[in-house]
């Protein structure tokens, strides 16, 4: 510490919490405004003594927590209204009293950690961690067993020996003066100082780098993998059970699945729609149920009524209508055959829909057609 | 603050005494009011019978619980103002007289007690073992006398500490107090299962006897707060501070905030279940004119306790705790009423007989306040931990 460098500070040190209370109560009666107390463990009282405002870190709180909510309503009031609506255990869209958890956990969480990044940033300023009081014998003590008083030399009643003499009638001890380190004065870091970023960028990557290595990687060496360490048959792997070694077990020769009826058109168009022909009748429970597997396989694409105007529209290659000329004269066999195993964009629904109702759907579109293309005697 | 204070033999101060005749005629009205409600509609009387229990339940029971945390927690705050809960406390033996007109009317009160209804009800029936009339009164004797017992052993030993001054009979508050809180829990749970729950007995809710439970503390701190306050303005609890104030607030705050906890936690799993055997419960309160009174509970006993107490300074402001003590007992009161009376009625209904039973609690508080003043010093002067009390800081 040099000579020449200005005053920061007068401190005194106390013995007890008891003792420091009130020192700090007649600091604030001598008229005192820039003073400090420090202390190795919060005491009770001491905003009082020392005659604080109420700090503003609240306020800052409270529109953190208003933040919340309304960041919380406004997210999902725009997720289940208008991005992505579902109806989800019967429940209005705008469900509110689901929302009222999420909106409460935002609210804390914003309220929390907002206020503690600006009671660091503004009030710490961070990252400038100078302060004349570092490294000094004073903050030793008092972050070890003693009570300490510091009054600022830019307090306009500050005076130099009144201090010193007002603190000694307190019962301060080890009364001292604390100068400000030269060096730190025009050195404190500042929020965008290039060390400092650079530091911060280092940290950035470090932690993302280790927390992505120890959720993808770590979390899967042993002995966290034991859950992966099973004795049974995985999918295209090997076995040694069987002589031939397949993991995936063929069927019995000559042998086919129960309810599972072969189709012996794959791929030959013409001939599934010369030689197929539709086993159900007409009757309305069967159109019914080709309805509803329509309305729900069919429609998302084709059209509710066959259209071809589903909402899906100008995503990928356009559904075709199914009521054009083309298709109406088609064979029972020929829209089975493409239902059954694609064609162009369209995958095969063989997996998902059953044959009866694939044939059900059959039978809805030539409804669907019939009444897209109207004859005069049906009106009468 | 001086390190060590001359602490008085005993601290005596007397209510005014037309506080004392203002809190007779308010429970002299109240006894009024009640009897013409049983003579004119024994029915409705019941009904409002049973708010007027689950109201003083809430004050005395609650307040021995206040007691019990103290001991417990080894709380210092509050052993300056510990007498005023102790006296609150003081209605736990008349807790039982409450119910008693209720208790000749059961069968109008409770549907489980009509042997032919649960004969041809499957639930009832399934209920019966807990759901009948020998086992209800043997509750309710019990928990009465439990509540009577704690109550008394707690008072007996903090009074006998003013003359002692011996260690001791704090060592045995604690341990009284960990033996009361498991009793407190089970006592208070079944009896608001009893009075509120069983009004309708098809319904459950697992969590009805913490809501009771959250209500409870509110009104007893409501009222320890209030008292508190008067009696530090007329200059008789000169050792309360700002601090200690504050702590009651915050109490308050807190038991708020808790208070809709529960209250929403009970809402959004049966709304969200939404089975027709949970839901009705809140349909009923939902339609004909109670969906007002539920949306009203939600403001006086949340949302305005909650806006109005938050700020720091407020929860140390006299007047203001003041107010909001009593505003958070009426919403308490309006809470009873929201549980119990909508299977009385299909409709809200509010005339004078409804006041009958706040007025004779409230009148009764007071008198109790006055009558346990002139007997016993205010402030606990033989506890050890008064002064650390005292000299409480936040």
């Amino acid at each position: 510490m040099s000579i020449s460098a200005p005053l920061y500070a007068i401190t005194a040190l106390f013995d007890s919490p008891d003792v420091v209370l009130h020192a700090a109560e007649e600091t604030a009666k001598a008229g005192y405004t820039k003073f400090d107390v420090h202390t190795p463990y919060p005491v009770h009282g001491m905003d009082h003594a020392m005659r604080l405002k109420t700090s503003r870190i609240g306020i800052f709180a409270f529109v953190f927590g208003s933040l919340g909510v309304l960041s919380a309503v406004a997210l999902i009031t725009w997720v289940a209204l208008h991005e992505y609506p579902l109806v989800i255990g019967g429940k209005p869209f705008w469900a509110w009293p689901a929302f009222v958890p999420v909106s409460f956990e935002l609210t804390v969480l914003l309220a929390s950690v907002l206020s503690t990044v600006t009671m660091i940033v503004f009030y710490f300023k961070f990252p400038n961690n100078a302060h004349p009081l570092h490294d000094t014998p004073y903050m030793k003590a008092v972050s070890s067993d003693k009570f300490g008083i510091a009054i600022q030399a830019n307090d306009p009643k500050f005076d130099e020996k009144s201090v010193r003499e007002f603190l000694k009638s307190v019962h301060g001890s080890a009364i001292g003066p604390v100068a400000y380190d030269v060096e730190d004065l025009d050195h404190g870091q500042q929020l965008l100082d290039g060390k400092f970023l650079v530091v911060l960028a280092v940290v950035m990557f470090v932690v993302a780098s280790g927390t992505y290595f120890t959720l993808n990687y770590a979390m899967y060496l042993p002995p966290f993998d034991f859950m992966m360490e099973q004795n049974k048959l995985k999918a295209q792997k090997p076995s040694e059970l069987f002589r031939d070694g397949k993991g995936m077990r063929p069927p019995v020769e000559g042998t086919i699945a129960r309810g599972f009826i072969p189709y012996p058109y794959h791929g030959k168009a013409d001939e599934a729609g010369k030689m197929l022909v539709n086993p159900l009748l007409a009757t309305a429970p069967v159109i019914d149920r080709g309805k509803a597997k329509y309305v729900t396989f069919c429609g998302p694409c084709h059209g509710n009524f066959g259209a071809g105007d589903s909402r899906l529209r100008g995503q990928f290659p356009n559904p075709p209508t199914l009521n054009s000329d083309k298709v109406r004269n088609w064979s029972d066999g020929s829209i089975f055959h493409v239902i059954t195993d694609g064609q162009n964009v369209m995958p095969s629904y063989a997996s998902q829909i059953s044959r009866d109702d694939r044939w059900a759907i059959v039978h809805y579109i030539r409804v669907l057609q019939r009444a897209q293309n109207t004859k005069e005697a049906d009106l009468r | 603050m001086s390190a060590s204070m001359k602490l008085p033999e005993a601290v005596r101060a007397e209510l005014p005494a037309n506080v004392t005749y203002a809190g007779w005629a308010a429970f002299w009205v109240g006894v009024v009011l009640v009897a013409l409600g049983y003579l004119i509609d024994p029915t409705r009387a019941s009904f409002e019978n049973v708010i007027g229990y689950l109201l003083v339940v809430s004050i005395a029971v609650g307040a021995i619980f206040l007691l019990a945390l103290e001991y417990i927690a080894g709380a210092v705050w509050s052993v300056p103002m510990r007498r005023v809960t102790e006296f609150v406390a003081g209605l736990t033996p008349i807790v039982p007289l409450a119910a008693i007109p209720a208790l000749f009317h059961l069968h109008d009160l409770f549907h489980w007690t009509h042997a032919e209804a649960v004969a041809s009800d499957a639930l009832l029936t399934a209920k019966e073992p807990y759901l009948n009339l020998p086992f209800f009164t043997g509750r309710f004797v019990a928990f009465s006398a439990l509540w009577i017992l704690f109550y008394w052993l707690f008072t007996r030993h903090s009074l006998k500490q003013d003359t002692t001054r011996d260690q001791k009979y704090t060592t045995y508050n604690v341990r009284l107090a960990a033996a009361f809180l498991p009793v407190f829990g089970v006592t208070l749970t079944f009896n608001a299962i009893d009075w509120g729950m069983s009004l309708e007995p098809h319904w459950f809710s697992t969590i009805y006897g913490v809501y009771f439970f959250s209500g409870t503390v509110l009104a007893a701190v409501a009222t320890v707060t209030y008292i508190v306050v008067r009696l530090h303005e007329a200059g008789m609890l000169p050792n309360i501070k700002r601090d200690h104030l504050y702590s009651l607030g915050a109490m308050l705050f807190a038991f708020v905030n808790f208070w809709a906890y529960i209250a929403f936690s009970q809402f959004l799993l049966i709304w969200y279940a939404n089975l027709p055997e949970e839901t009705f419960w809140f349909l009923h309160r939902w339609q004909n004119g109670w969906e007002y009174v539920s949306i009203l509970l939600i403001i006086l006993h949340f949302a305005v306790p909650y806006f109005v107490l938050l700020p720091q300074e407020a929860k140390m402001n006299p007047r203001r705790l003041k107010f909001m003590a009593i505003w958070i007992l009426v919403a308490h009161i309006v809470d009873l009423y929201w549980l119990v009376m909508p299977t009385y009625s299909k409709t809200p209904v509010l005339d004078w007989s409804t006041f009958g039973w706040p007025l004779l609690v409230a009148g009764l508080v007071v008198s109790m306040l006055s009558y346990k003043m002139k007997r016993h010093s205010l402030v606990p002067v033989g506890d050890p931990k008064l002064e650390r009390g005292i000299q409480f800081r936040i």
